[in-house]
């Protein structure tokens, strides 16, 4: 039944590769400024970008006149086209596990992303423990198959957590001694503290072992190697630079303490997420070199976002922190655009500056802007066209595309809803016909 | 530096009490009627006392030039736990949810905590009023003691800013709420739609759909049970017997009884709100339906028995795998079409601040921006029969009103000045000190 259903709504095979000029438009291109004029796309890529361009032959022409064209929004912490669980927190470092493994590219929440402009999501682990699985970045290529929708070539992740979440589990319904369900350390924030260095303590004398047995084999020797830790491989990598730490925050005592981790271990934070008090330790932050990708105004849902204010991320760009504004949630990431805006009311972003957050700034953090995140001669033509200026509740997304291919067009998802209603109508006919089976509801996303 | 801003604080606190205020040369949207460019408000006890194209400033009165900018009546939230609750994590900052099955006497006002931090923030982007529901189905209310409420209590409409709560009521009782019971199951609010429910029938959804039929029926049986012995009562009172005794439960039901004060009933689909209605018109009760996630076949009942619904959040996602993903969007201007009155609330404190921006959704999905400005002002006023005191900025009300340097829904938009009751509030909050302090940390 869901799947019927399912593939009677999401079907929408993008247009082959072509020559697509887009005209008339507002381009923001955040990285070189906004006007009017056109863009180029040719194979995939933005092939020209100018105030006037010539129409290359055969080329498909978009008219946007009055319309507003961005880079495809990147949110930089989602959730969405995991299957099933996304929290291995039955133990305090599930570094092992992979959110690569559990992609599903049906998850109707990617064509709802895309229909919000996100055209990349950097798909995390849970919060649960203190060091969670390792995460990986998708572009929302609607219709593709898992492995297709991976972002060639972008550093893989893991996810670290801090502060309430990854307590919780020590603190077990009924306080301690209940003995419905056993405490897992850690239970304090000093006991995270405990679990990430005594994790990098194990990782780096694994390295050690291995970079010792290497430099044997390349002196000529034959040493035996030293036995494979799948655990410890992933926490290698980070010592290693090509695997990037994205950690749940919030509080600035924990924040601090991770940056100091990270400096006794010789390792980077590449982002903070969440962050909400990054702006109490901003010059810190931008000292260490993380990027922080925090919420542009939620607050109060737990203790330690009591002290999270809307200005947080003006604060931490004002004192040099890349900052980009995540979702963390399937409704969210659907109007990252008019969270952007909320950068330029609260702490006098510029158009531009806010735009950064949820295009540039977070190609930055995940070490793809080479590739998205600004409408430049050479990049990805991963493209957002919207009715209105973008950074408001007023403007809807009109079309989206992807490696310059279109993924969602409105006009088309209106227009084709009848047809859509009929089809689901003869389905559901059909399931009639067949033995009755459950409904089932469809899942949603969470909050850290 | 601290001493001259303590100082300005207690200039302004004096000047603040009782003030007769000048608005000058201002845009003035009323929504009860067209916009007048470059008039004036006097602002005098509390109220507007003027509205015109030149006032003399009587003696006394503060003058506040206006020019370029524009002046709105204070929006509401119709659908908050503002004071009620504090953090949602923290079970002893959360005082919505109370025991017991029927408890028509709780009165949500008395719990108001007008120190909450929510207050102040709320107000920085022009909200001067909401209703806070002691039950509304958001945040606190899992921590009641877990049996599920039927009739959990009186909503009052309050302003956002006062001493106490005596203060900032507006309405004390502005609605009753209860959990009218629903066939539903799954998902928040019944993620099975009613198309899905006539195709299959109800064997179709599974073995269970018998015993929950059977529930379902009920509840509503011990609804109307209590509505009926509550009007055993009301006859007993009017007819003064010797042995009538007074019981604080019926007592609160009789303004319900009267259709002085609306039932407040939470109903996502189309059949719940359809049996709601009916039921209400049953009991001949007034009825205001809470966060609908479908209008669709239940128009007619909402038309016909002229019930006007509160949305819950806009910017939400649709109930089922398969619907349109723009479902939550469209939905406000379906019922516009469809001829309902409605008003906005978001149904969590956290969020209250953002309710233009939900208004600002509907219009990008169809709704007329006029409709979605009068669904944060002057419609929820009137639902919660506050109409000729708050909603529009006309002679004679209350002057709840913002100024801003542009349209309130629009998230760059910034409210300026912002009166209570006559009062100018201060738009500094517990979030914009902090923001101060780290900004300026060295």
């Amino acid at each position: 039944m869901k799947k019927l259903i399912l593939t009677a709504i999401a079907v929408m095979a993008p247009l082959c590769a072509q020559t697509i000029v887009i005209q008339n438009a507002t381009v923001m291109t955040v990285a070189k400024g906004t006007f009017k004029g056109s863009v180029v796309v040719k194979d995939g890529k933005i092939a020209e970008v100018g105030e006037k361009v010539m129409v290359p032959q055969g080329a498909t022409v978009i008219d946007a006149t009055n319309q507003y064209l961005i880079p495809g929004i990147i949110d930089c912490h989602s959730h969405i086209a995991g299957d099933g669980g996304i929290n291995e927190g039955s133990v305090s470092v599930s570094s092992m596990v992979n959110i690569k493994d559990i992609i599903n590219p049906e998850d109707i929440a990617v064509y709802r992303a895309l229909a919000g402009g996100v055209t990349t999501a950097n798909i995390l682990h849970g919060s649960a423990n203190a060091i969670g699985g390792q995460t990986i970045v998708l572009k929302m290529r609607w219709g593709k198959d898992a492995q297709s929708m991976i972002f060639e070539g972008a550093a893989p992740g893991i996810k670290f957590a801090l502060g309430e979440n990854p307590k919780r589990a020590g603190n077990p319904q009924g306080g301690r001694g209940a003995t419905t369900t056993a405490a897992r350390y850690p239970a304090t924030r000093m006991g995270v503290e405990d679990t990430i260095r005594d994790a990098f303590n194990e990782a780096k004398i694994y390295k050690a072992e291995w970079d010792d047995y290497k430099s044997k084999v390349a002196a000529g020797q034959h040493p035996i190697p030293p036995r494979k830790d799948l655990k410890l491989e992933a926490l290698k990598e980070v010592l290693e630079g090509t695997r990037y730490v994205h950690a749940h925050c919030y509080r600035a005592d924990e924040i601090l303490m991770l940056l100091r981790v990270a400096d006794d271990y010789g390792f980077k934070i590449r982002t903070l997420q969440h962050v909400l008090e990054g702006y109490k330790v901003a010059k810190e932050i931008a000292a260490h070199g993380a990027g922080a990708s925090t919420f542009s105004d939620w607050w109060s849902y737990k203790v330690e976002a009591f002290d999270a204010i809307p200005y947080n991320a003006a604060i931490m760009a004002k004192k040099g922190v890349v900052v980009s504004l995540n979702s963390d949630d399937a409704e969210l990431m659907r109007h990252l655009n008019s969270e952007a805006g909320k950068a330029m009311k609260y702490g006098g972003m510029t158009e531009t500056e806010a735009l950064a957050m949820v295009t540039l700034n977070p190609a930055k953090q995940l070490g793809i802007d080479n590739r998205v995140g600004s409408i430049e001669v050479g990049k990805d033509a991963d493209l957002v066209i919207y009715d209105k200026f973008p950074l408001s509740d007023y403007a809807k997304v009109q079309k989206v595309l992807i490696d310059g291919h279109k993924y969602f067009d409105r006009d088309e998802e209106v227009s084709g809803r009848p047809a859509k209603a009929a089809e689901k109508q003869k389905l559901l006919e059909k399931e009639k016909q067949a033995a009755p089976r459950q409904g089932a509801p469809a899942g949603r996303g969470g909050r850290g | 530096m601290k001493i001259i801003g303590l100082l300005l604080a207690c200039v302004w606190m004096v000047a603040a009490a009782g003030e007769t205020i000048l608005i000058r040369d201002a845009d003035v949207y009323p929504v009860s009627g067209k916009e007048m460019k470059g008039v004036s408000i006097l602002i005098q006890d509390g109220k507007i006392a003027e509205i015109a194209a030149k006032i003399v400033p009587p003696k006394g009165a503060r003058v506040v030039e206006a020019k370029g900018m524009r002046v709105y009546p204070g929006m509401i939230d119709s659908g908050t736990e503002l004071g009620l609750s504090e953090i949602p994590a923290v079970r002893e900052s959360v005082d919505t949810g109370e025991l017991g099955e029927f408890m028509p006497q709780l009165k949500a006002l008395v719990a108001v905590n007008p120190d909450s931090e929510h207050f102040g923030v709320v107000r920085v982007n022009g909200i001067t009023s909401a209703m806070t529901f002691p039950s509304s189905g958001g945040g606190g209310g899992r921590f009641g003691g877990g049996e599920r409420q039927l009739i959990s209590g009186q909503a009052a409409l309050i302003h956002t800013e006062g001493w106490t709560w005596e203060d900032m009521e507006i309405k004390r009782s502005a609605a009753m709420s209860v959990a009218f019971p629903s066939l539903a199951r799954g998902g928040r609010g019944g993620a099975v739609p009613d198309s899905v429910v006539e195709i299959l029938g109800q064997t179709g959804l599974g073995g269970s759909a018998a015993t929950a039929l059977r529930n379902y029926e009920e509840a509503i049986a011990k609804l109307s049970d209590f509505f009926e012995n509550s009007r055993r009562y009301q006859k007993a009172k009017a007819a003064h017997l010797a042995d009538f005794r007074t019981d604080l439960k019926f007592e609160a039901m009789l303004p319900v009884l009267d259709g002085k004060v609306p039932v407040a009933v939470t109903a996502a689909r189309a059949s719940t709100i359809h049996d709601a209605v009916q039921w209400a018109k049953k009991q001949n009760i007034k009825l205001v339906i809470l966060q609908p996630r479908e209008i669709g076949k239940a128009a007619a009942d909402l038309k016909a028995e002229n019930v006007p619904v509160i949305f819950g959040r806009v910017l939400a996602l649709p109930e089922t795998e398969d619907s349109a993903y723009d479902e939550a969007f469209t939905l406000p201007a379906e019922a516009y079409k469809a001829g309902i009155k409605f008003a906005f609330g978001t149904f969590t404190n956290e969020f209250v601040r953002n309710i233009p921006y939900q208004a600002a959704t509907a219009v990008a999905f169809g709704l007329p921006y006029e409709e979605a400005l009068k669904a944060v002002t002057i419609n929820p006023a009137q639902i919660w029969g506050t109409g000729d005191q708050v909603g529009s900025v006309e002679k004679g009300k209350v002057a709840d009103l913002m100024i801003t340097d542009g349209d309130p829904l629009e998230i760059q938009t910034q409210v300026k000045h912002l009166y209570i009751k006559g009062k100018e509030v201060s738009l500094e909050n517990r979030q914009t000190r902090l923001y101060q302090r780290y900004l300026n940390r060295n």
